[in-house]
């Protein structure tokens, strides 16, 4: 196993965010956490990515137990991480900004960037604007980039269709898969389940800091439960947390067909889900 | 959407200079820096002191004591809040520590000036490493109100320690040893001289330190260290998700920042030969801060410009008393609404504000300011 989560849990100060989450991530995978807000999923990452100490439990890296390491160190070991609301360093250009991503190492990075701009077309575009001035889409492209340059074995990716319009969450999630494709593990963090689990291999599911259900990804797409608390199809079960708290599932899932699609139909960019409910519509940047 | 415009800035834009000096050949960059120094060591003439000071103060005092101090302190703190993002209210802290370490050592252990001056400024460091090391962990508002809290607790220490005789302070600080007798022909000016009566001496070995403080910043500026602290004052979380050792870096720059402002308490100890706590109050940390975010935080240009100006336009303008505080306060808001970057930001600088988070105690909080929208739509 590359990535071990190993029964952790978090608090901030007395709230117990995370009690007791195992997970487990193997190289090449796409492994994606799903649940509704405040499950534990972005702790989860950020304690991967060493933004938040750990309570009890173990993280294990490549066999190597990180639970202690700082963060800034866990970069060169190996975990790239591109965090929620993208984190673009707003005063520095593009490539200021894809250069950062590279910090920890040494030595010459122009193929990285090569690969970046290759992978991101619109990146090499604006290569000298400030981060800060890029739309919600191009800033998503520039943190996924960025994270790349550190060479990580696995991706954490929290949440990257968050406020992007429904035709370039499709983009995003097929470099994802590209990225993944040419070798990088990705762990990736999403609300908007029906995506996440049509690229993903396994997937868990998250409540209330704890893991209800672990599967391969197309299995959970076919379960009644999931199907019922986070894609929105049917009423005739429950999981624990009512669907009204994901209130953006009930607009994205399309017609069965849609859901039953072969992995990896994200990729080809074929099948568009009817509406995908973003939150921040006037960000879609394909107009700019 | 609201206010598109309302962020825009007033008046002049320094981008033509900006890309002029981008392209400027190097030696053309040598003119200017040998021009400004040049102009700084004639800044004491009778003939711009004329204009500089209404006729009853002295201008030569004035620039030693309170221009070139400010300008070198606002260089101190500049590396904390302009260039990591590290909101210190504490800041006259590190001056006390710097004039008081001078104090003690020149008059209890007749240490000599010179070696008095490399303690001064490590046990400012060393003061900045201890209030960074346990406060560095909070952030923003927090980390502002903590430095408060620090410098008031060095001041009411000094006040009530008997070591230092308390409010009364220390008398009989000596005087720098003269270097030289030498006299410049024709000016009798003897710049290498430090006694009682000119204050011109003084005032050259403060631009001696300004000039060495600015090509410190500047290389650190440009260098690993300079872009760690760009980042880490841009968006610590992501900082420290790109390998950057977030903490380490802080502590170095309140430990850089704090060697300035020590510097500057020795200049100023030696300067007056008496100290007390009373010139250690918040009212500095606060003047050196407006400082340095009127005159364009993390742009050393800007910083030394603003400083300057704020400690000169209050003397300059002695003459209409208690008002002139009033008219200062109004500047400082009209020039907040106005021109909120500051008289000369940096480009990167500029970018940030207009992104809204700022750097300056955002807290990590993604919040959209007013210009956000507006590049977004176009």
């Amino acid at each position: 196993m590359l990535l071990e989560i190993n029964d952790i849990h978090v608090h901030y100060g007395k709230i117990a965010a995370l009690k007791g989450i195992s997970a487990e991530v193997d190289e090449g995978e796409i492994v994606t956490l799903i649940g509704a807000n405040g499950a534990g999923k972005t702790t989860t990452l950020k304690t991967v990515s060493g933004l938040r100490p750990l309570t009890s439990g173990s993280i294990r890296f490549a066999g190597e137990d990180i639970s202690k390491m700082p963060g800034h160190k866990r970069v060169l070991a190996g975990i790239g991480q591109s965090p929620e609301g993208r984190g673009v360093f707003p005063g520095m250009t593009v490539e200021e900004n894809l250069l950062m991503g590279a910090y920890a190492r040494r030595g010459n990075f122009s193929k990285e960037l090569a690969e970046v701009y290759e992978l991101f077309p619109r990146l090499a575009e604006r290569k000298s604007q400030p981060g800060g001035t890029m739309s919600g889409g191009e800033q998503q492209m520039l943190a996924i980039g960025r994270a790349l340059m550190a060479k990580p074995k696995v991706l954490l990716l929290d949440e990257p269709s968050m406020g992007l319009a429904p035709k370039l969450v499709q983009q995003i999630f097929s470099i994802i898969v590209e990225i993944n494709r040419r070798g990088t593990t990705v762990l990736l963090v999403e609300q908007n389940a029906s995506q996440a689990l049509q690229i993903a291999h396994r997937a868990y599911v998250l409540e209330t800091g704890r893991v209800v259900k672990s599967a391969p990804a197309a299995d959970l797409l076919d379960d009644p439960q999931v199907r019922a608390a986070y894609l929105g199809g049917g009423a005739e079960a429950q999981v624990g947390a009512p669907a009204e708290e994901t209130p953006r599932d009930a607009a994205e899932a399309g017609p069965a067909s849609e859901e039953e699609a072969p992995r990896g139909g994200a990729a080809t960019g074929e099948k568009t889900p009817p509406v995908a409910a973003p939150t921040r519509v006037e960000e879609d940047d394909e107009s700019s | 959407m609201s206010g598109a415009t309302g962020r825009k800035s007033v008046g002049f834009s320094l981008d033509p200079v900006r890309d002029r000096w981008d392209s400027a050949p190097g030696w053309a960059r040598w003119v200017v820096y040998l021009l400004l120094i040049v102009g700084a060591l004639l800044l004491p003439a009778q003939a711009i002191g004329s204009f500089m000071a209404p006729s009853s103060s002295d201008w030569t005092a004035m620039l030693s004591d309170q221009i070139g101090i400010f300008v070198l302190l606002g260089l101190g703190l500049n590396v904390v809040v302009g260039m990591a993002g590290l909101l210190d209210l504490g800041y006259v802290a590190f001056y006390a520590v710097g004039g008081y370490t001078i104090a003690v050592f020149a008059t209890k252990y007749h240490w000599s000036f010179w070696s008095t001056l490399v303690l001064a400024i490590v046990a400012a460091a060393v003061a900045g490493v201890l209030l960074g090391a346990p406060t560095l962990r909070l952030r923003g508002d927090y980390l502002a109100i903590v430095t408060l809290g620090f410098g008031e607790i060095v001041r009411l220490t000094a006040n009530n320690l008997n070591y230092v005789n308390g409010p009364r302070g220390i008398q009989g600080i000596p005087h720098p040893p003269s270097l030289s007798e030498w006299t410049i022909p024709g000016l009798e000016v003897q710049p290498l001289k430090y006694g009682l009566l000119d204050s011109r001496p003084y005032y050259y070995l403060l631009v001696f330190f300004i000039v060495l403080a600015i090509i410190f910043v500047k290389r650190l500026e440009n260098s690993r260290v300079g872009r760690a602290w760009a980042s880490i004052r841009e968006d610590e979380d992501a900082a420290e998700l790109m390998g950057v050792p977030t903490f380490k870096f802080k502590l170095a720059a309140f430990a850089i920042g704090a060697a300035i402002g020590g510097s500057g308490g020795v200049v100023f100890a030696a300067k007056q030969t008496s100290i007390n706590p009373g010139s250690f109050t918040f009212m500095v940390s606060a003047l050196v801060l407006a400082g340095v975010v009127l005159g364009g935080s993390g742009n050393i240009p800007g910083v030394v410009v603003g400083a300057f100006l704020l400690s000169w336009l209050p003397e300059r303008f002695r003459e209409l008393a208690d008002y002139r505080m009033l008219i200062f306060g109004l500047a400082l808001v009209a020039m907040m609404i106005f021109r909120p970057e500051g008289v000369w930001p940096s480009r990167q600088r500029k970018a940030e504000l207009a992104e809204g988070t700022g750097g300056m105690g955002s807290m990590g909080a993604e919040v959209p300011g007013p210009g956000t929208t507006a590049e977004v739509a176009k």
